[in-house]
């Protein structure tokens, strides 16, 4: 087995989340990804975003800069020194693929124009991945993802009906833009197998966004509808809930979440709970209802979920085929028998903050080696190498460069 | 953009019919053949509600139209092997929610994709799930809603979107390398797992801080380094806003315009407006210095609509966006100016739908086709397959 995206090169100017993850996804298929980044003006997931090893921020210490660039080689450049730039054009041309994520035109005000990077590579592929996308009226907005998660309308679709709406924990939407990011880039590569020619990829984040958002869109467009949240109530289930369980030391706050799909389904319900009386009504036996008296069913739901683990009650509803779910926290993915079974977590080595864990994609390739294999790297970490085995700079340039500025 | 035959298998169950669907699509807006089987009594997602005009109908369901535009459709019957083999042996990827083809049956250069709520193989394969319990077995519920309250889900199930765009890249990562592996590629795409990549940071925390992450409602968990929260979702004057006092280069801009903002109004805030923001720094308020500031914040936030906060933000280039409906949505002069939006007749009636997810050399993919109805294309595409038969 070999890696599927073994030989090829990508360069990647850019920083947080939304851009540098893509290259990551590559990274953990055999891409050769060269992460290019400022010594001075450092990542902010080097130095602002939390955790840090021993909780005291450095930037080789910084836990979220290593997950969001596992497999890759750190390249430190100085971009406002033309030297540099210059660099970054010859990492280009020997390079597949370049990602940058910086706002719209600011890659052509260092001198990294559209023009300047085909005349180096003219079959490169490029993404350019922004918060709005390269052109229009907001082309320049800077947004972190968590706001622009609100902006594409999920933030409105999550809470109870006509409660302050809860947010989707952190920047949700960036992890979508990075999926399509990656869709793109492959697209284009197997395009560019066939015909020789690179790609001009322009991402909005905020579209691609939009993309999981479709149907509520479509509902406004087609019937002038405004979606809203509805708890965790379904248009099909019922019931479709979250119900308490019976806290154990492992897990206190403990969840299960269950639907029921069909009125063939509903008296398997009323078997896993134990047949209580209550559930043979003849008025439940429809969906219409058991939507009717949503509120109480789950309240009698909850009376039978609140005397059972959550383990004890899924098994009792799966083992009738209905779909019912421990409601999982993060600290409990890392032992999930089904994950481990897929080997969705890897585990690796950082010489500053020890063993981290790392996440593979979530497909598994048949006949295909895959899955990230190394801790993000240190600052700088490569540029030595990259320099001297990439760009053949020898000794002698190298230490000259290195005294104008140009690596930092 | 692509050149490739895809063939999407439909199944019974609404969830993993959903997740093929939302691959197929994928595929099918970045110019794949895309033909959808769906059984005689058609996929089950035709029959999800809401409905365009309101009344239930095989071709307008709203899920269904979003997931299958661009495609063709034909039926078959899943008895039918012998037509099965014949369109999936002229076909370079298959897309399934269950494992009716086999790989190992394949053709060298073929691949095969198969989605399901968990994977096939290990303790969970086979077992049946909605968003609901795949959102849940992948921690991604446990991180929204009230403290002490149920985890909520979105509204509008996410989880085979996630699932699809997943399946997508793995179908093209395998694409891609066809001709080196020299046997089918099976990709094996797990819903549960889809969803552990929602929220990376959470994992990094449980993983390097051994602090595990809640859910706390509005508020944003992971910017401080003494553990203090902010608040992320503001009442305004008709709706809410999502905004967050931050620290950082732009951050600190952000703070300044909006005491620039407040002085307009002559709103008073004596404390936030007397922070010196070359000195800020978010990382290390406490929780009592955050909740002072974000009292007099969300004072100055409550008396603007949405409308104002979003012209207020762009303007002044600030971090900040509406908590917007859909039909703020469709108002977005962004959007607009950008095209995104795409008219489709069906039925004789305009329907607009939302554009390709990027621009590839300044194009957008665009919806060519509606979805198909229950049939559609079985002459032309059955043709099609008995031709390339006899050619080969």
């Amino acid at each position: 087995m070999t890696a599927p995206l073994a030989g090829v090169r990508v360069v990647e100017l850019g920083w947080a989340a939304a851009g540098p993850l893509v290259g990551t996804y590559l990274a953990a298929h055999g891409a050769d990804v060269i992460h290019v980044e400022s010594a001075t003006v450092l990542d902010p997931f080097r130095s602002t975003y939390p955790p840090f090893k021993d909780n005291r921020p450095s930037p080789d210490g910084a836990a979220m800069f290593s997950f969001y660039n596992a497999g890759k080689r750190s390249v430190t450049l100085d971009l406002k020194n033309p030297r540099a730039v210059a660099l970054v054009l010859r990492l280009v041309a020997a390079s597949d693929v370049l990602i940058e994520s910086f706002p719209a035109g600011t890659l052509a005000r260092r001198g990294l124009s559209r023009e300047a990077l085909r005349a180096a590579r003219d079959d490169l592929v490029i993404l350019s991945s922004c918060n709005q996308g390269q052109t229009g009226p907001h082309a320049q907005h800077p947004g972190y993802g968590s706001q622009l998660t609100a902006l594409a309308g999920f933030t409105a679709l999550l809470g109870e009906p006509g409660a302050t709406p809860a947010i989707l924990y952190g920047p949700y939407i960036d992890y979508i833009a990075v999926g399509y990011g990656v869709v793109a880039i492959l697209a284009a590569l197997e395009r560019r197998a066939r015909t020789g020619r690179g790609c001009d990829i322009d991402l909005s984040q905020y579209e691609a966004g939009l993309q999981f958002v479709a149907p509520a869109l479509l509902e406004r467009a087609a019937n002038g509808a405004t979606p809203a949240r509805a708890g965790n109530r379904d248009r099909v289930a019922v019931p479709h809930g979250v119900y308490p369980s019976r806290a154990t030391a492992a897990q206190p706050d403990a969840w299960v979440a269950l639907s029921v799909w069909s009125d063939e389904e509903w008296p398997r319900l009323g078997e896993a709970m134990g047949d209580p009386p209550w559930a043979r009504e003849p008025a439940l036996a429809a969906a219409a209802g058991r939507r009717e008296r949503e509120a109480w069913l789950d309240e009698r739901i909850s009376e039978w979920t609140r005397t059972l683990t959550r383990e004890d009650a899924v098994a009792r509803l799966r083992a009738r085929g209905l779909r019912a779910a421990p409601v999982a926290s993060i600290g409990e993915l890392f032992a999930d028998p089904q994950l481990l079974h897929r080997r969705a977590w890897r585990t690796a080595a950082h010489p500053v903050i020890g063993d981290v864990r790392l996440m593979a994609a979530p497909f598994v390739l048949s006949e295909d080696e895959q899955g990230p294999q190394r801790a993000g790297p240190l600052l700088g970490q490569h540029t030595a190498e990259v320099m001297r085995d990439v760009l053949r700079l020898d000794g002698a340039e190298y230490a000259a460069l290195e005294a104008q500025g140009v690596f930092r | 953009m692509l050149d490739l035959r895809v063939v999407e298998l439909a199944s019974d169950d609404p969830w993993g019919a959903a997740a093929a669907a939302h691959c197929g699509r994928t595929l099918a807006d970045l110019g794949a053949d895309v033909v959808k089987c769906e059984p005689p009594a058609g996929d089950p997602v035709r029959r999800t509600p809401p409905f365009a005009g309101g009344a239930a109908h095989p071709d307008r369901g709203l899920l269904w139209m979003a997931l299958n535009a661009n495609k063709r459709g034909v039926v078959l019957d899943p008895a039918d092997a012998a037509r099965r083999d014949a369109l999936v042996r002229r076909a370079d990827l298959v897309v399934q929610s269950e494992p009716i083809v086999d790989p190992l049956g394949c053709g060298a250069r073929q691949v095969v994709v198969t989605v399901t709520p968990y994977g096939t193989t290990g303790p969970l394969a086979g077992v049946p799930a909605s968003d609901l319990e795949v959102t849940a077995a992948g921690g991604s519920l446990w991180l929204a809603g009230e403290p002490g309250r149920a985890p909520v889900r979105t509204t509008l199930p996410q989880s085979p979107f996630w699932t699809g765009m997943y399946a997508a890249a793995g179908a093209l990562v395998a694409i891609l390398g066809r001709d080196r592996v020299g046997r089918a590629q099976h990709v094996d795409v797990s819903g549960q797992q889809s969803m552990i990549t929602v929220h990376p940071p959470a994992a990094v925390f449980a993983d390097v801080a051994r602090e595990e992450h809640v859910r706390l409602g509005p508020y944003l968990l992971g910017r401080s380094i003494v553990g203090a929260r902010f608040r992320n979702v503001w009442p305004c004057a008709d709706g809410h806003v999502s905004f967050a006092i931050q620290g950082g280069p732009i951050g600190r801009h952000t703070g300044r315009m909006l005491c620039a903002w407040m002085a307009e109004r002559d709103h008073a805030a004596p404390l936030f407006r007397a922070i010196d923001w070359d000195a800020f720094d978010n990382r290390t308020l406490t929780q009592a210095e955050v909740d002072a500031l974000e009292g007099e914040v969300g004072a100055f936030l409550s008396t603007l609509t949405k409308r104002e906060f979003f012209a207020g933000v762009i303007a002044r280039n600030m971090l900040g966006y509406p908590v917007a409906d859909a039909g703020d949505i469709f108002d977005d002069e962004q959007l607009r100016a950008r095209s995104f939006w795409q008219d489709v007749a069906i039925d004789g009636r305009t329907l607009t739908f939302a554009g390709g997810f990027a621009l590839f050399d300044g194009e957008r993919p665009a919806v060519r086709r509606p979805p198909p109805r229950l049939g559609e294309h079985d002459r032309e595409v059955w043709a099609e397959t008995l031709r390339s038969a006899v050619t080969a």
